[in-house]
């Protein structure tokens, strides 16, 4: 066979949401790829600074799906940084609480795409039942099984009351038992060691030159998070393992989330058992203090980045994010080269991409040739209302 | 004449086949369900689904090869289904059968395959393409120990038609036992040539989307949909009257029962590997069938050289 160009995407059965690889192929092997983001772009930064600092939690953890509470968090912390707000320790122990049940069903449900995108369907099944424990677990404790809605500047909205407590720790201890189960599976299973291990290498030496995040770098021995490196909410006053491993392929990945998923277990005990009683909440002056901050987190995916400029008013003046997915993005492209078509699936998931997340600028290609150009919020809007008063509709 | 049309239309043809195929594929979809903690289908999903595609808009791509897109699925029914009627199923002898019969069930299916990969080569879809040669280098790999188990299996009867393989093997009542290793290789073969996990590279829904059949829909589809259940039943029966033939010269109701049951076994089996594993890469799989399925083979056909040497 010639060399022929394959589009996956932006729809494509192995992508759960848009984005456009187009990979150049010699026979079944990858020579070359193409990546072009931004079918997704929502313009959430800029919808931010026309809404108030506490209207846009709401709006910020609508970022993902999956790592909701992360955005959210990550908002906060930087708002209550400049406003100076001194947030109750009980407060941050829910935080944590919720970020690390929500790090469990994030990585269920990567479990479960990874067997899905090698043909294993059953793994798929089964980690997804299982995620179930959580979500349930999370529409007791917060009301909602995904956008949980629990931040609020300078503290958190609900308590976690002494039933609540019980349920979580039952949850925990079944899927503690389930996730040793799925260890095995991953540790024995022929087929799956087959198709996982030696795929999609990413060298210690690009881990750092790509600036790859969270369980990609861990996988490749990089013994880096952010909950350890610069403690936010309780994550000082809890003890955890960072779990590395030098394998540095997706069976090495594969094995960093499993083995998080336990220590996830663990936290989640050990911030149940030493949750301080109080307040929940402080008062936080609606206007925020002139000043720019600066927050860290990790999410399920890796390091997320908020950034929050304030001019005093009820507005912030700019909020920036940068999301895990677009700091691995670059490293995907790393781990294709010489690969199989058949493993661009696992590699392309084995970052546990979110595109939507990631979207952030549109820039428009002319495919015939090839030069782009940027639009700012001006030329777009006037792009928008020409193209509709050209179609006859006037507003 | 009427006779001949009822063989070719309804017993054991066309409408039995189709309704088996059918049964057989909510068979399997129930049990794959049931294995992975699942509800699983209604048992008239099969048929619900084959009305609705007949329902469904043909559409035919402009690049496409109109004549060899719109008859491949119509040769690949046809040739599964006319394979069937060499089999036995209710007594030691087929409706048919001569002296040879074996090597034509095997080459008719190979037929289906042969028309996936054209059917995908006359989509000029890059993703038919992609699945068609798939197809193909599965094809060369999964047919040699195929082929190897089941002619050392008629090696050993002495005779090259499934009929009389049938009669042999029920005068002789414990021999199919030394085919055990054979009928163990021709079911991973089989996964092979059904297309299924652990070897479903051709239409690996993550990499290729629907592979060979990117491209088709509606009746087309709905055609393709039930050669590929109707080989299911072909197949089954073909391993079960070749591995499994016991019992087949009590009396044709005992014969027919039986049948049944080793055709829902084989399927259950296939299930289960369906199940338990996941899916391989074309090059793993090559390798994986070259490395240990066809040397094993072989084992099974020099067992049977010696063994038949023995008995004479």
């Amino acid at each position: 066979m010639d060399k022929v160009v394959i589009p996956i995407g932006p729809q494509h059965p192995a992508l759960k949401e848009p984005a456009s690889f187009s990979v150049t192929l010699e026979g079944e092997k990858i020579v070359d790829v193409n990546l072009r983001l931004g079918y997704n772009h929502r313009g959430i930064e800029k919808a931010c600074e026309d809404r108030t600092f506490m209207q846009d939690i709401y709006l910020l953890e609508r970022v993902c799906g999956i790592c909701s509470h992360s955005h959210s968090t990550c908002y906060v912390q930087a708002v209550e940084d400049l406003a100076g707000a001194e947030v109750p320790k009980r407060a941050l122990y829910i935080r944590t609480l919720i970020g690390e049940l929500e790090r469990v069903h994030s990585h269920l449900l990567w479990l479960g795409v990874a067997g899905h995108e090698v043909g294993f369907d059953t793994l798929f099944m089964y980690s997804w039942r299982d995620r179930e424990i959580v979500m349930d677990l999370f529409a007791k404790i917060t009301g909602n099984r995904v956008n949980y809605g629990i931040n609020t500047i300078g503290g958190v909205r609900r308590d976690i009351s002494k039933e609540d407590v019980q349920e979580i720790l039952k949850a925990v201890d079944t899927l503690e038992e389930r996730t040793k189960y799925y260890i095995q599976v991953a540790t024995q299973e022929v087929t799956l060691i087959n198709r996982l291990s030696n795929v999609g290498k990413l060298s210690r030496a690009d881990v750092e030159s790509l600036g790859a995040v969270g369980p990609v770098a861990r996988a490749s021995g990089v013994d880096r998070d952010t909950r350890r490196d610069d403690p936010y909410a309780a994550y000082s006053e809890v003890s955890f393992k960072v779990v590395t491993v030098e394998n540095a392929d997706v069976y090495g990945r594969t094995l960093v989330r499993v083995g998080e998923l336990m220590e996830s277990y663990n936290i989640i005990r050990q911030v149940i058992k030493n949750m301080p009683d109080g307040p929940i909440t402080v008062k936080v002056p609606r206007k925020i203090p002139e000043g720019e901050a600066f927050s860290r987190y990790e999410a399920p995916r890796g390091e997320d980045v908020h950034y929050v400029k304030s001019n005093g008013s009820d507005k912030p003046e700019r909020v920036k994010l940068r999301a895990p997915t677009l700091a691995n993005a670059k490293a995907v492209l790393k781990m294709l080269e010489n690969y199989n078509l058949a493993d661009l699936p696992i590699i392309v998931a084995a970052i546990d991409p979110c595109f939507s997340c990631t979207d952030r600028t549109i820039s428009i290609k002319k495919l015939d040739t090839g030069s782009s150009e940027i639009m700012d919020w001006g030329s777009l809007r006037k792009y928008s209302i020409e193209w509709y008063r050209k179609r006859g509709i006037r507003f | 004449m009427v006779k001949s049309l009822v063989y070719i239309l309804i017993f054991p043809g066309l409408l039995f086949l189709s309704a088996s195929g059918m049964i057989l594929e909510y068979v399997d979809r129930k049990l794959y369900a049931k294995f992975q903690n699942r509800v699983g289908p209604p048992w008239f999903q099969p048929f619900a689904d084959f009305i609705k595609l007949l329902a469904k808009e043909d559409i035919v791509p402009e690049e496409a090869e109109k004549k060899m897109f719109k008859s491949l699925p119509f040769f690949a029914l046809a040739a599964t289904v006319t394979s069937f009627v060499y089999i036995p199923i209710w007594g030691t002898n087929a409706l048919f059968s001569f002296n040879g019969d074996v090597i034509v069930v095997l080459y008719l299916l190979s037929i289906p395959t042969l028309t996936f990969f054209l059917a995908g080569y006359s989509s000029h879809s890059l993703f038919s393409l992609v699945g068609a040669v798939r197809a193909l280098t599965q094809f060369f790999a999964y047919e040699v120990p195929l082929f190897l188990t089941i002619l050392s299996s008629a090696l050993l009867a002495g005779t090259w038609s499934i009929s009389e393989m049938s009669v042999f093997y029920n005068q002789h009542h414990w021999y199919w036992l030394f085919n055990l290793l054979g009928f163990g290789l021709a079911i991973i073969a089989l996964l092979g040539k059904l297309e299924k996990v652990p070897f479903d590279i051709p239409e690996a829904e993550t990499e290729v989307v629907g592979g060979t059949f990117t491209e088709y829909s509606g009746r087309l589809l709905a055609f393709f949909r039930l050669t590929i259940d109707i080989e299911v039943v072909v197949c089954a029966a073909l391993l079960a009257a070749v591995f499994l033939p016991f019992g087949m010269d009590l009396n044709p109701v005992i014969g027919f029962v039986l049948f049944i049951l080793k055709v829902l076994s084989i399927v259950a089996l296939l299930s289960l590997a369906r199940t338990v594993f996941a899916r391989l890469r074309i090059d793993q799989m090559v390798n994986f069938s070259w490395k240990y399925i066809a040397p094993l083979s072989f084992l099974q056909l020099i067992i049977n050289v010696i063994l038949q040497g023995v008995i004479k």
